[in-house]
């Protein structure tokens, strides 16, 4: 990147530039218009000089004056209309306007021009920022942080976007004006003009230097702006840490010391600014001083007439602001070319990768060769350790290898290696002759996988970050309709114009080939099978039960799961199963459903009828008083109100029974005991009207089978139906959308899918319930062969950031699971599996190598215990970052050394 | 059953009969109440235990390993309770509790248990004399035992 932000500017918006000037040229003419209509106006319009001699004068005379070449020759080509004073006054007054809005309209163009030019360079910019981070060689990341990377990025390049309108426009017109007050000053005297000059060169290189430390100062704080976003950052990141070991006050004092060095440094900056500032007001009222004293002497002395040193005065009157103008043109250049340098230093470091490898494939991505060789590789870290030593290995892509070695063997380094995750220091690393660091990242991408120790999940669903090794270009273009192709193909044409490329993120970038597809129809069952290899399948299935479809969008899986409650419902009036679930019916009161659940018999769609909120709607209300329900409900309030006073008096405020099992919170509790103490025993009639509401609301959470405090009897259970009905009855129309009834013969897209599938509630208190719906749910949907698609919806489940809404195991199982369905020519797990099980480790590791070797590609498996090498075909020992053996399993026992102690020690 | 039964139970489980009425409803309250179907196992000989159970209806066979097979030992029906000393403190499960009839029980869990005794001291109290009394019981009768051996 260039290190002049002019140069920058000028190679990048040249033609914007030259359009941008020219227009400012001629909205001078309009301008000066503006300026001397008034004048018109004025004198002849209103006071009628013009038209002392005649009444009308000719209006809009068209006529060439060539009298300085040609004295005395005028061309006429109109001889314009004849007005009178009120027309004259009338035509003038509306030319006036029409100058004013012209002018205006200029205004307007040259600042849109100004605006699109600088966000258009100011995209450019961060994208060719964007771009370097991608190109950083791996290492770099270890050095940079990621939030100052983004403060500058997003921040602090922004003020380039206001300044590169004005980076030419504004020296060329101020200096224009102030040119023209010069020449001006200099045609009355040149003495005069001389001595202008000088005081103005003075002026121009004094402000300067004394800018200079507001300069450095405002790179200080640049410099401490962005270590402060990083800092805060590393609070984020590492806010356990900082409870764990009570280390927040540590944390204060640090950012407290940051804090006052950038105090310090903004009001030194202010300070110097105000400097400055003063010697900018002495320096340009010494031109004044020095017109005075000199004209003024002249003028004494007779050299210089009174009238040409007011002239000079009047002509000087123009000249401050420009110059001004200028001055803080130039400083805020200074100010952003220092920000630019700050900013595109840290975006050259060394080993960049070039563009190329980093180029788009026009089709599919070949084939990554036959022969991996290393020879001499050498790998230091900072320099000094060496941790892998002249390393020479050759490989065969297609074979199936594992290596084993102590901690310190250099073996996930060599991992690391063959990912391009770490460039040795020398040596060499070829494939098929060429230099394997060379490829392009689409053959590494396509073709060869790598799983580390751990794994970086994007705040995605899984399936975006299951697919995400697939995207490497777009293989098929978004379908768009005639009006969206339209604004798409504008919105692509400002991309390029801002160096931006054009492609197309909502086209389909997902490689369906490479996954062993043929298209989106047939992906699933890939996906699938490579969940399966990394025992994650079972949890994603979970994750769909617990999922949602939308009816609307998958018709056919809506229709597929209501056939599974059917024969869910079968299966659950065999004896087995009986009284495990109470089902939602109609016309029964459901014991293991609260109060609130039972009367609205549906799921609450928005905020309208969820929750709480059911309590306090004003419909739910005239519900209950309309069927009488409202003095029951208070009377079983006021019976729960007495059973949680007697349970929960003496238990100290803050103990978590509160919350988990108590009807009414601790710091309420006290004034229910006062209202029943005032109640002293008398029934539901004796209780105040405000208190009747609250105790109403009591039972709402009730649910009879699981609290068991006896209070709905059959009698009280008709009763609630009866309100059901009324509820479901009266719905108004507004409020059809709140809720989604529960009907059998009905999907509910609002409900998960294991929602939808039961139609009801495990019934509380059974032994195991939940364990055995759970099996004979997958077994119904193994069954109806539709395991599959609750997968599929479980892929649709978001992962959270950095995919914490995971536990680790399964997004360490996701990332292998994202290297292994692009099918790669070669795999290399890099200790990938240590955070497993024993066992479940050497499941994993038989299912990639029964899977490559199906296909004839080529694993490589850097073990993280010794004996996972035994079923592969060849094992690579390492020992202090060198190779020290190489052979089949068979060979090496032969041979003995370290492999035996390795295996032994396992 | 309702909670009221419920508490009359819990009363009388030797540890909890001289606690006080309200803190053992409370228990009642808090714990879960669990039904087991015909030939479900309640718990499993030589498994750590922490939870103890108070039959509330059903019967259940008290299972013991042994060379020869599994035998039943005994019998439990409502009233019965077992487990008790599981929540006091870890001890492996004596024996195999398998439902016989469908069999309702409430589970008292060791984490609920003490989560009351640490709010209510004074129940620790009542239950300590209790342990007291039959460690004294036991100490009587062994030396009874060993005088007459």
């Amino acid at each position: 990147m260039e290190r002049s932000l002019f140069s920058y500017i000028w190679r990048h918006s040249r033609p914007e530039q030259i359009v941008i000037l020219l227009l400012v040229v001629l909205a001078q003419v309009f301008y000066f218009m503006s300026l001397t209509v008034p004048k018109s106006v004025i004198n002849n319009g209103i006071q009628g000089n013009a038209f002392k001699d005649s009444k009308t004068i000719p209006f809009l005379v068209w006529e060439l004056d060539l009298s300085a070449i040609f004295p005395g020759r005028v061309i006429r080509f109109f001889d314009g209309f004849q007005v009178d004073q009120l027309q004259y006054l009338v035509v003038m007054s509306f030319v006036f306007l029409g100058a004013v809005v012209v002018n205006g309209l200029f205004k307007k163009t040259i600042n849109t021009q100004k605006g699109r030019m600088g966000e258009r360079m100011l995209r450019r910019l961060r994208y060719e920022l964007y771009d370097r981070i991608l190109r950083f060689p791996p290492a770099h990341f270890r050095k940079v942080k990621q939030a100052e990377l983004a403060t500058m990025v997003k921040d602090e390049v922004e003020p380039l976007g206001g300044f590169i309108g004005d980076a030419y426009v504004q020296p060329m017109f101020l200096g224009g004006q102030a040119l023209t007050a010069i020449i001006f000053i200099m045609m009355q005297n040149w003495l005069l003009g001389i001595i202008v000059v000088v005081l103005l060169a003075v002026q121009m290189s004094i402000i300067p230097r004394l800018r200079k430390p507001v300069l450095v100062l405002g790179r200080q704080r640049q410099i401490s702006a962005r270590q402060l976003a990083g800092r805060i950052a590393e609070t984020a990141d590492g806010v356990h840490e900082i409870h764990i070991h009570g280390a927040a006050n540590y944390e204060r004092a640090d950012i407290s010391e940051r804090l006052g060095l950038i105090f310090k440094i903004r009001f030194d900056l202010y300070q110097k600014k105000f400097v400055a500032k003063f010697w900018n007001n002495i320096l340009s009222q010494a031109t004044p001083f020095a017109i005075y004293l000199v004209g003024g002497y002249f003028a004494i002395t007779g050299q210089m007439d009174v009238g040409a040193v007011v002239g000079v005065l009047l002509a000087y009157k123009d000249l401050p602001s420009p110059i001004k103008e200028l001055i803080d043109w130039d400083q805020q250049r200074q100010d952003v070319q220092i920000k630019y340098e700050q900013v595109i230093d840290q975006f050259q470091p060394e080993g960049m990768m070039p563009p190329a490898l980093q180029a788009i494939p026009d089709g599919p991505p070949p084939p990554l060769g036959k022969e991996l060789a290393l020879a001499g590789v050498v790998v230091t870290e900072d320099g000094r350790i060496k941790q892998l030593d002249s390393l020479s290995l050759t490989l065969q892509t297609s074979s199936r290898v594992a290596v084993i070695g102590g901690s310190g063997s250099g073996k996930d380094v060599l991992g690391q290696v063959l990912a391009r995750q770490t460039l040795p220091a020398s040596g060499s690393v070829r494939i098929d002759g060429k230099d394997f660091f060379q490829l392009p990242e689409y053959v590494i991408g396509a073709r060869l996988a790598y799983v580390g120790q751990d794994t970086y999940l994007f705040p995605l669903t899984v399936r975006d970050n299951l697919l995400f090794g697939l995207k490497l270009r777009p293989v098929a273009p978004a379908v768009y309709d005639d009006a969206t192709r339209a604004i798409r193909e504008v919105f692509w044409k400002e991309s390029e114009r801002a160096g931006n490329p054009a492609f197309d993120p909502n086209a389909d970038w997902v490689d369906y080939e490479l996954a062993g597809a043929t298209g989106p129809a047939d992906l699933l069952p890939c996906m699938v099978r490579v969940l399966k290899h990394v025992e994650l399948d079972e949890d994603i299935y979970s994750l769909g039960l617990r999922g949602t479809v939308d009816a609307a969008q998958r018709p056919d899986l809506a229709e597929k799961i209501l056939k599974a409650r059917h024969t869910l419902h079968e299966h659950l009036q065999d004896g087995t199963y009986a009284g495990l679930v109470e089902p939602f019916n109609d016309d029964h009161y459901n014991k293991n459903l609260s109060v609130a659940e039972n009367l609205l018999f549906g799921t609450a769609l928005g905020k309208q009828f969820d929750g709480d909120n059911l309590a306090a709607d004003p419909y739910v209300m005239s519900v209950l008083q309309k069927t009488g329900l409202d003095v029951d409900l208070q009377r079983m309030g006021l019976s729960i109100a007495e059973t949680m006073v007697e349970l929960f008096s003496g238990l100290s405020p803050d103990n978590p029974l509160f919350e988990q099992y108590s009807f009414i919170s601790a710091d309420e509790l006290p004034n229910v005991r006062l209202l029943l103490q005032r109640l002293g025993g008398k029934g539901i009639e004796a209780v105040p009207e405000a208190d009747r509401i609250r105790l109403m609301t009591l039972p709402f959470r009730y649910i009879e089978a699981r609290h068991r405090l006896g209070l709905i009897d059959a009698a009280m259970e008709e009763r609630i139906l009866g309100a059901r009905r009324a509820f479901a009855e009266g719905l108004p129309a507004n409020l059809r959308d709140a809720v989604e009834f529960y009907d059998f013969e009905r999907y509910n897209s609002a409900a998960t899918l294991q929602d939808n599938i039961l139609f009801g509630r495990l019934v509380y208190g059974q032994a195991q319930a939940g364990e055995r719906i759970g099996t004979l749910i997958a077994q119904v949907f193994d069954e109806l062969g539709l395991r599959d698609s609750v997968i599929e919806v479980g892929l649709d489940y978001n992962v959270g950031v950095g995919g914490k809404r995971l536990p680790a195991s399964q997004r360490q199982k996701l990332g292998i699971a994202r290297a292994l369905i692009k099918r790669p020519q070669l795999v290399v797990v890099n200790e990938a599996v240590a955070m497993f099980d024993g066992r479940t480790q050497d499941r994993i590791r038989d299912n990639i190598l029964a899977d490559a070797t199906e296909r004839g590609c080529g694993v490589f498996w850097i073990a993280n215990r010794p004996n996972q090498a035994e079923p592969f075909e060849q094992i690579v020992v390492m020992q202090g970052g060198r190779v020290v053996a190489q052979g089949s399993p068979s060979e090496l026992a032969a041979r003995g050394g370290l492999y035996t102690e390795l295996m032994a020690s396992a | 059953m309702n909670l009221n039964e419920e508490v009359e139970l819990l009363k009388g489980v030797p540890i909890f009969s001289k606690v006080e009425q309200a803190r053992l409803k409370l228990l009642a309250f808090t714990s879960e109440r669990v039904n087991f179907g015909v030939g479900q196992e309640v718990c499993h000989q030589g498994d750590p235990g922490d939870t103890m159970y108070v039959i509330l209806g059903g019967t259940a066979d008290v299972l013991i390993d042994t060379p020869n097979g599994q035998i039943s030992v005994a019998e439990m029906k409502r009233n019965s309770f077992f487990g008790e000393i599981a929540i006091l403190c870890d001890v492996p499960r004596t024996a195999t509790i398998k439902a016989k009839e469908p069999l309702a029980t409430l589970k008292i869990t060791k984490d609920m248990f003490y989560r009351l005794v640490a709010e209510f001291p004074e129940m620790a109290i009542e239950i300590m004399r209790e342990l007291a009394h039959r460690l004294e019981d036991t100490n009587q009768k062994l030396r009874a035992a060993t005088r007459a051996g």
